[in-house]
């Protein structure tokens, strides 16, 4: 390879070197901008996570899995896996060889910025082309993956139905702009370079193109116009990046190291909130996922809608989406990126000032120390709405002393909240305190198990309590024990079929899937939802919704219900008592909580 | 003299002086308050009604009757954890009217 130009520079190469200078810029300066607006301790938790060789492989790894090979997106929907990752691999992979071709054959010229990029442009064949044979082809090859990967994108522009998503979002202008650009780019890159395949080498791909335009091109006058547009396309496109859902790709490689290190949303406009919303393509799958959207006129409050509003800054429509969504958590176990839609929106709930602020200091835990033998180290928490549903709780008394187990009772006249919907609602302050008065009851209880019915009571006490010591445990999994250890007997085990619902608390909330499926088989026939799991549908019930009354709420409930129902069960089974009453109020077959279906079902 | 009895205060309300300012910005933010027909079920359930005599019903006649004073020692104690809403049957939002009058509160016209 010899170079054709001495000085080693075309001025075409501009507006290429204006692009990348500019967004280079902008991300350094935003990059900067968030890390101050982390506080000193999550600093601290970054930098410690990044000088482990552990924690600096994890994050290379899920870089290179999620930005690049875009895995995630592969197990949901693999054409639009293939999409995303062929071109976002591909590219990488014309970035590499191109620095790998100057460092093989012209190394001095390795800092030139954009000698890399316009490799073929600079460079002539000698008689060495024998050398570079493999990698013209990789080159040619990768750009072939590109440019199929560009092609599905237009198709899916024009027809999103054909991958499966029913809505999508529809770009704003600047969007448009990126989106034509980075269109434009492949295209013209192959155009270029095919131009020139005769005087710089190709492969498979433009050998075979040159050799046809030199059929009818009498000269080569088209090279450095179509190197100039290419130029500028690159250009455009990283100009206006920053203004675009392209600006996902710098801020989603930042995201994954600061989410490694295991930080929290503490304030919905800044830091490690900010990267959140910017790692958002507002791919839109999030849209149909949202239980939310069964009703047409909540889907500008999806996760996606409140990123884009957040980059906006549009307080107004920040504020109705952070109220009326259920945190049910469905938007982020579906969301590529990892956008956590429910905790941005309690982090908006918590800036609110309140005239008047709830206050416990006044309340004596005392009051509230069950009495009853020591010997029983069972504490059962029935929680405000088991003591609602009071057939649950009497079916969890029952169920205990069926299986001997020797218990008490933490709040029999009803006792506090466990604080999670004030969590939910954002007040910090007032959570703890009902927090620490729990706490004080509890310990002085002297048990070693706290047991719950209610999942949103269990989140909370999982995740917010110290409690060391102390087993905090779901009625369904603790039954599931019951009937494993032979302590309870399973008497009727019936031919009915029985559609678990996993409650979004206990589930996506806190992982409990297959102990309470595992309850249910042993009493009847387990079928499942069409979307079950990490995917189950919100029954429409959830305290997270503030704005949301009974009447919007039905719709809501309707189509969770239709999922349940789909294998045709003869009972539908939760493990919460307010996805029981939700969906009590319209089921047309019975709805049962778990320990209302083993207590019926055993001796 | 000490006739074993005395005269307890008037709690008569005149409508005419009754301010309903705080009432209808409270409607504006959560329609749902008017639908109340103060069947009472909410306070049967309510987790703080034994500490602070919190009542989602008396809480509505309160800020329409200008008993800023016990609205505001109701409200004091609540939980915001949701039995109010799943029995009350006229599908009153209590918990957005809660937060809501809890924001309120200091921007109202009246004697607070
Ligand atoms: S929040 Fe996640 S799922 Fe929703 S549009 Fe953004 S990336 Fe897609
Ligand atoms: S948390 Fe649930 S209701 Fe809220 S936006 Fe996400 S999917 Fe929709
Ligand atoms: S949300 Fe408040 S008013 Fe309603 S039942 Fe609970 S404590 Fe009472
Ligand atoms: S339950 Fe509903 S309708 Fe009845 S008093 Fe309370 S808010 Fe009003």
């Amino acid at each position: 390879m010899r170079e054709r130009f001495a000085s080693g520079f075309d001025p075409f190469v501009i507006p290429f070197l204006i692009g990348m200078a500019f967004v280079l810029g902008y991300c350094l300066f935003g990059m900067l901008r968030i890390w101050f607006q982390l506080p000193r301790k999550d600093r601290r938790k970054v930098v410690l996570s990044l000088i482990t060789p552990k924690g600096i492989w994890k994050n290379v790894k899920d870089i290179f899995a999620n930005c690049l090979l875009h895995v995630k997106l592969w197990k949901r929907n693999p054409v639009l896996g293939y999409m995303h990752s062929s071109i976002a691999f591909g590219w990488f992979m014309l970035i590499v060889l191109g620095h790998i071709e100057v460092w093989l054959f012209l190394p001095e010229r390795l800092r030139l910025f954009y000698y890399p990029i316009f490799f073929n442009f600079f460079v002539a064949e000698s008689e060495s082309t024998i050398q570079g044979a493999v990698i013209f082809f990789l080159m040619d090859f990768f750009l072939l993956v590109v440019l199929s990967g560009i092609v599905l994108a237009m198709i899916k522009r024009v027809r999103s139905r054909i991958f499966g998503m029913r809505r999508t979002t529809n770009p704003s202008f600047l969007d448009r702009i990126g989106l034509y650009a980075l269109w434009s780019i492949f295209p013209l890159r192959l155009l270029c370079e095919s131009f020139t395949a005769h005087i710089s080498g190709g492969s498979f791909l433009t050998l075979p193109m040159n050799w046809i335009f030199r059929q009818f091109l009498g000269n080569s006058m088209n090279a450095l116009p179509t190197w100039w547009a290419y130029s500028i396309a690159l250009g455009v496109f990283m100009c206006v990046l920053p203004f675009t859902r392209y600006m996902h790709i710098p801020a989603e490689m930042m995201l994954i190291p600061l989410r490694n290190a295991g930080l929290h949303i503490l304030h919905p406009r800044k830091g490690f909130a900010r990267l959140q919303f910017f790692s958002c393509p507002g791919c839109g799958v999030c849209i149909d996922a949202c239980p939310m959207s069964a009703k047409k006129e909540n889907i500008k409050d999806c996760t996606v809608y409140l990123n884009r509003q957040l980059r906006r800054g549009n307080e107004e429509r920040i504020e109705q989406i952070s109220d009326k969504c259920l945190l049910c958590g469905k938007c982020t176990a579906v969301c590529q990126v990892g956008v956590q839609g429910p905790e941005m929106r309690i982090a908006q709930r918590m800036l609110r000032r309140y005239a008047v602020n709830q206050h416990y200091t006044d309340i004596d835990p005392t009051k509230f120390v069950p009495e009853g033998g020591s010997s029983a180290k069972v504490l059962y928490f029935a929680g405000c709405m088991t003591h609602l549903t009071p057939a649950i709780g009497r079916s969890v008394r029952s169920v205990l002393d069926k299986a001997g187990v020797g218990f008490k009772m933490m709040d029999p006249d009803g006792g506090l909240c466990c604080g999670r919907p004030m969590m939910m609602a954002g007040r910090r302050e007032q959570t703890r305190e009902l927090i620490r008065i729990n706490t004080d009851i509890i310990r002085a209880s002297g048990c070693n198990t706290l047991l719950l019915s209610c999942p949103i009571c269990y989140r909370i006490f999982k995740e917010k309590y110290s409690l060391e010591g102390i087993r905090v445990v779901h009625h369904s999994v603790y039954f599931d024990e019951l009937i494993k250890q032979g302590r309870l007997k399973i008497s009727g085990k019936t031919l009915r079929k029985l559609a678990y619902h996993d409650p979004c608390e206990l589930g996506r909330g806190c992982g409990i899937y297959e102990q309470p499926r595992s309850a249910v088989s042993a009493v009847g026939t387990l079928v499942e939802a069409e979307k079950n799991r990490e995917e189950s549908i919100c029954c429409g019930g959830s305290l997270g919704s503030l704005s949301l009354s009974y009447e919007k709420r039905k719709d809501i409930t309707l189509a969770s219900l239709r999922n349940l129902t789909v294998a045709d069960p003869d009972t539908i089974v939760t493990a919460c008592p307010l996805c029981q009453t939700t969906y009590g109020n319209y089921s047309e077959i019975p709805v049962k909580d778990i320990a209302q279906l083993i207590d019926d079902a055993s001796k | 003299m000490d006739f074993g009895f005395s005269l307890s205060p008037s709690s008569a309300v005149n409508l005419d002086r009754t301010d309903m300012s705080l009432y209808e910005m409270l409607c504006d933010r959560e329609p749902t308050a008017r639908t109340c027909i103060g069947c009472g079920s909410c306070s049967a359930t309510c987790t703080a009604s034994a500490i602070s005599g919190m009542s989602v019903r008396k809480v509505l006649l309160g800020i329409q009757r200008g008993q800023y004073r016990e609205v505001e020692k109701m409200l004091s104690h609540c939980m915001l954890c949701g039995k109010c809403t799943m029995v009350c049957p006229r599908g009153v939002n209590t918990r957005h009217l809660i937060l809501e009058l809890c924001r309120l509160y200091g921007n109202s016209e009246g004697e607070l």
